[in-house]
């Protein structure tokens, strides 16, 4: 009990001394999962947009689809983007295996169905007025679009934090396509679980902190932008 | 839209690695990494040569297999006859040995099988294997998971049964599992003289000359692999063999134990 008390004691002490390991870290962890949130973004609200306002057979099929990837293990995605990239395989010449850029595509793909599901839910529930209004008031396809996304912009926001929130706690993907490089790929959930089996608990609690930290002020932002709504 | 799609454009960019320095990728095993020998070995090279190391730390059979595939430049590892098959093979080329050390089998402080007694590795392991004492196997195909095998087959025995865990993790994680579970496990002797203040295992057999643990160097041939940075990894391996190198080698040491012998200027 002691060596517990002693390693959070430290953990603390790297935190709140800036140890730059640390904080190296966190920053590589943030602007991955930053990255392909926004990718994810950026190709799930054009999807779940088509998906919610076209009429397309088979709309449960999809849904269903999207949930069941959205439940996918971190460690599939990262297995199957690996089988992409090694030098051996279909992509291998880009040379992308343990990279960051190999990190984000698979967070991307991680991240994507998430960010779909909840566009196409959001934009499907009650949003189909606003495409109606905008339409009656003698708007065009882009501008009855670009209503809609403006009118919905609270739930892209929470799409967006949820895809956040989804890959930067993964583990899977980070360690298998990042291989753990220090400095390069090691990110806060790679470095937690390499500093556990080094025994060594003080940075592995001090980076777990961190995580909690931020997975509470997601989750706190997601409830934010979903309350506002909701009114 | 515009400005924002600009702006995630740039951000992009500046989190794509930068292409200007030559970057080696290392693979190697979890012994060599988990020791820190590496923490001390890379910076000097890196700092000389503006070039950057990017170790991936796996078992010796991952590490090669990544050399084969061409997914790193060089590979730091301890399994000869695997090594050997690696170069005949035409995936490697520029095999140098390094350094050695030797394996030792941990067991709990009160050695529940009478391991201490034991004149040789096949006579401990047998002993452990007769009391059915919990046995902690890397099972991971490492280096030394291969040894571990070797030793098993020469004392004529398959290991089975519910007294013998394969836990497939690297050699800090493994022997931290035979700590809590106050079992036996063959270990390389620098990730042990790194972690001993963080365990209570003690070494029950050394010594003998079949726990030799010869670790070697080896390019990635770039006639099979034409994008691999072959200069970078020859340097490396030319630091790694250097005066300077083994020098850092030699220093290398944990309570006043070298974890590694310099091996390759003799």
């Amino acid at each position: 009990m002691n060596y517990i008390s002693q390693s959070a004691a430290k953990a603390f002490e790297l935190i709140a001394s800036f140890d730059p390991d640390v904080y190296f870290i966190v920053w590589t962890s943030i602007k991955l999962a930053t990255t392909s949130a926004l990718l994810a973004t950026l190709a799930g609200v054009p999807l779940g947009l088509f998906l919610a306002i076209k009429n397309i057979k088979g709309k449960r099929i999809i849904a269903t689809l999207l949930n069941t990837l959205m439940a996918v293990p971190t460690v599939v995605v990262g297995l199957l983007v690996y089988s992409f990239l090694t030098r051996q395989a279909l992509l291998g010449s880009w040379g992308l295996l343990f990279t960051p850029s190999a990190i984000i595509i698979g967070q991307f793909i991680l991240a994507c169905p998430i960010i779909t599901a909840m566009v196409f839910s959001t934009a499907q529930g009650n949003n189909k007025h606003i495409l109606k209004t905008a339409y009656g008031l003698g708007a065009n396809h882009y501008q009855a679009i670009k209503t809609l996304l403006w009118e919905i912009k609270t739930p892209l926001l929470a799409a967006l934090m949820a895809g956040f929130g989804r890959v930067i706690g993964e583990v899977g993907i980070s360690m298998i396509l990042g291989g753990n490089i220090y400095r390069v790929t090691r990110t806060m959930t790679t470095a937690i679980a390499l500093e556990t089996s080094k025994g060594e608990f003080s940075l592995a609690l001090a980076l777990g902190f961190v995580l909690l930290l931020i997975a509470l002020t997601i989750n706190g932002c997601v409830q934010y932008f979903s309350y506002q709504a909701e009114k | 839209m515009k400005k924002f799609l600009l702006s995630l454009l740039a951000l992009i960019l500046f989190i794509s690695p930068t292409l200007a320095i030559d970057v080696i990728k290392l693979a190697t095993t979890t012994s060599t990494d988990n020791s820190g020998l590496l923490a001390k070995l890379l910076p000097p090279f890196e700092s000389r040569y503006g070039a950057r190391v990017d170790v991936i730390a796996v078992g010796t059979g991952k590490a090669i297999k990544l050399g084969e595939n061409g997914d790193v430049d060089v590979v730091l590892v301890h399994a000869r006859t695997a090594e050997d098959k690696f170069v005949a093979n035409g995936f490697g080329i520029n095999r140098r040995d390094v350094m050695y050390n030797d394996f030792v089998i941990l067991g709990p402080q009160n050695d529940p099988a009478g391991v201490r007694s034991a004149k040789t590795a096949a006579e401990a392991l047998e002993k452990i294997a007769t009391k059915k004492a919990v046995f902690i196997s890397r099972g991971d195909d490492s280096g030394t998971d291969k040894k571990e095998k070797e030793l098993w087959q020469a004392a004529n025995i398959t290991p089975s049964g519910s007294w013998y865990n394969a836990v497939g993790q690297g050699m800090g994680a493994t022997m931290q599992i035979a700590n809590e579970k106050q079992s036996y496990t063959l270990a390389d002797r620098a990730t042990y003289l790194a972690y001993m203040n963080k365990i209570d295992s003690k070494i029950v057999f050394a010594g003998e000359d079949s726990l030799f643990n010869p670790y070697g160097v080896i390019a990635v041939n770039p006639a099979r692999h034409k994008k691999s940075n072959y200069m970078g990894a020859m340097a490396l391996i030319a630091w790694l063999t250097s005066v300077d190198g083994q020098k850092i080698i030699k220093d290398f040491q944990i309570n006043s134990q070298p974890l590694f012998i310099p091996v390759a200027i003799k």
